[in-house]
């Protein structure tokens, strides 16, 4: 330890220790950031799929054709409609109604009813999109359902596309929030509820007052999560309606697919990504926000 | 307190858990309809797409789909992806995790919060990008590209979650052990991990249920039919077909399925019930 005396030797330990990060940051660098990188740039080219021995810049090119184009704006809505319902609404909602549910319900529904939900969490993707598919074709579950208690039936993947995808979405998703309320409501103090009784607050008047208060703080990293989660939902809808008909399911993913693959204009598509992308980190950066505090 | 007072709250009491476990039971009724669909389809010998009681039971289903194309190569193939890409990403998570938990230093801070919001963006928005960066570099259609591909999606969220399983392993213990002389990198070994146990098995299982269940990554930088993983062939073989085999395609599901959801009662088990991926909402 006589090394001591030599003023710089942090610099040479700190580099020492910081090695056993390399690996993470090389995959890191080369498969997220470079990407990302790359990703800046061919939004602002013409790159093509087919056809094209090189591409050119075309600066705000891509963007401009974006704004004015009908399917373009099309695909913001409906991620739009199928973020606020699925996500905001549904999840969200669903998710804290289950959660204050179990905690006053008796153990062996509140199993069963987790561990349903749970499943559907964690099924595969294409399997949920599967399942949900059954379930709202014209010959599925729902309108057998619906025949029985003779109320009109109809091709729900075919007149309401996008309310059949928010659903699947509401399904496969609930449980999250599910467990982050659970969470949530678990670390309660007990006797702040009591209280509230005993002063003769109602139910409602206690979440309202009470609990919604004393767990801001989830509802917003939940809030955050589900929307980043239902931004780059690809999978459940392109197997439920590949975005159709026409385009009354495509979401913003599924429009970038089509435009890079169908029509075969990568840099398009890709200008569509770079869009998402900072909606994204628009959403990734209140998040940190909310839980600064705790890095 | 007279007991008219305590027998009514009581009765108050019990009202109030009816009328939640009525709740829960109807909203277990709209979530159960879909899985019954599965589990009874591919047990019905004329499944279609309605829930109903299966005509008969019979394993045929599962017999038809018994072949090496359907079945076992996808499988195989997921296995060897996920399995791969959850290798890699538990070692880089655990190795960056190490200085991160251990260590004070000025970076920490900014790297963990840079980590932090790279495990939230969409990174279906990038597959685009990806798929260009992939056929320029010639790692397109390989099974070693995806594999790094996803274990650098995951890596964000796995070494976040890491960091905070190890920062409940006490410093003290490794103390005694630098003091004998061991290096961090034999400290992380012998002391820190083993006694990380049900967190390593947090992350690994984690990882390997988000990559399962993918479907976006191999559908993009997978084009030969032989590498597809279960998630892409599953949609491939049933979904381009005119005349779809619901039984089959209901015992496929199944058998894709079940694996994730094992993996998944056994850490929620190990945590407890309180498993709210807690290392990553509440930080």
């Amino acid at each position: 330890m006589n090394s001591r005396a030599v003023p710089p030797p942090n610099l040479r330990r700190s580099f020492v220790r910081a090695l056993p990060v390399s690996p993470a940051l090389v995959v890191l660098l080369l498969f997220l950031a470079g990407p990302i990188v790359y990703c800046v740039w061919i939004a602002f080219t013409d790159l093509r799929l087919t056809g094209q021995a090189e591409s050119s810049f075309v600066g705000l090119e891509n963007f401009r054709t974006a704004f004015g184009d009908e399917e373009f704006l099309n695909a913001v809505w409906l991620t739009l409609v199928f973020t606020v319902l699925s996500s905001l609404i549904g999840q969200n909602t669903l998710g804290l109604a289950l959660a204050a549910l179990m905690r006053r319900a008796s153990k062996p529904v509140r199993t069963l009813t987790g561990g349903i939900v749970i499943t559907a969490w964690v099924l595969p993707e294409v399997v949920a999109g599967f399942l949900l598919y059954a379930f709202f074709r014209r010959e599925g579950t729902l309108n057998a359902i619906l025949d029985w208690l003779h109320l009109p039936s109809q091709n729900w993947l075919f007149t309401l596309p996008i309310l059949a995808v928010s659903f699947a979405n509401v399904w496969r998703g609930t449980a999250f929030s599910m467990l982050v309320y659970s969470a949530a409501l678990a670390e309660i103090p007990q006797e702040i509820t009591e209280a509230a009784e005993v002063d003769g607050a109602g139910g409602w008047r206690r979440m309202w007052h009470i609990t919604l208060p004393m767990i801001r703080r989830s509802i917003g990293t939940n809030l955050m999560l589900n929307t980043l989660q239902t931004l780059s939902v690809f999978g459940l809808i392109w197997v439920m309606t590949r975005g159709g008909p026409g385009d009354k399911s495509q979401t913003l993913p599924l429009f970038m697919y089509e435009q890079a693959f169908q029509n075969s204009l990568i840099g398009y598509g890709t200008a569509v990504a770079l869009l998402l992308l900072l909606v994204g980190s628009l959403f990734s950066l209140v998040y940190i926000r909310l839980l600064r505090t705790e890095v | 307190m007279a007991p008219a007072f305590s027998s009514r709250s009581r009765n108050r009491r019990r009202t109030r858990r009816l009328a939640a476990d009525m709740g829960l039971l109807v909203c277990a009724a709209a979530f159960v309809l879909p899985l019954a669909w599965v589990v009874l389809s591919a047990l019905d010998p004329r499944a279609d797409l309605r829930v109903k009681a299966p005509d008969g039971l019979t394993l045929d289903n599962f017999d038809a789909i018994w072949t090496s194309e359907i079945t076992f190569t996808p499988l195989l193939n997921s296995l060897i992806l996920c399995g791969g890409a959850t290798g890699l990403t538990v070692v880089c998570a655990a190795l960056a995790a190490y200085p991160l938990s251990r260590f004070r230093s000025r970076l920490n801070r900014p790297f963990l919060l840079t980590i932090l919001f790279a495990t939230s963006l969409p990174i279906t928005a990038i597959m685009v990008p990806v798929y260009a960066l992939f056929v320029r570099v010639d790692l397109i259609d390989t099974l070693q590209g995806t594999i790094l591909f996803f274990t650098a999606s995951q890596l964000p969220f796995a070494i976040w979650l890491m960091k905070n399983f190890m920062d409940g392993v006490p410093k003290e213990l490794e103390e005694a052990a630098w003091t004998d002389g061991a290096s961090p990198m034999q400290s992380l070994v012998r002391i820190v991990l083993p006694l990380m146990g049900p967190g390593v098995s947090v992350v690994t299982v984690f990882c390997f249920v988000m990559m399962w269940g993918n479907f976006f990554v191999p559908f993009m930088l997978l084009l030969t039919p032989d590498q597809m993983p279960a998630s892409v062939s599953i949609n491939e073989f049933f979904g381009n077909r005119g005349m779809v085999a619901y039984g089959q395609l209901a015992a496929f599901s199944v058998v894709y399925s079940t694996p994730v959801i094992l993996l998944y009662v056994l850490i929620a088990r190990r945590l407890g019930g309180g498993f709210a991926l807690g290392g990553a909402v509440k930080g």
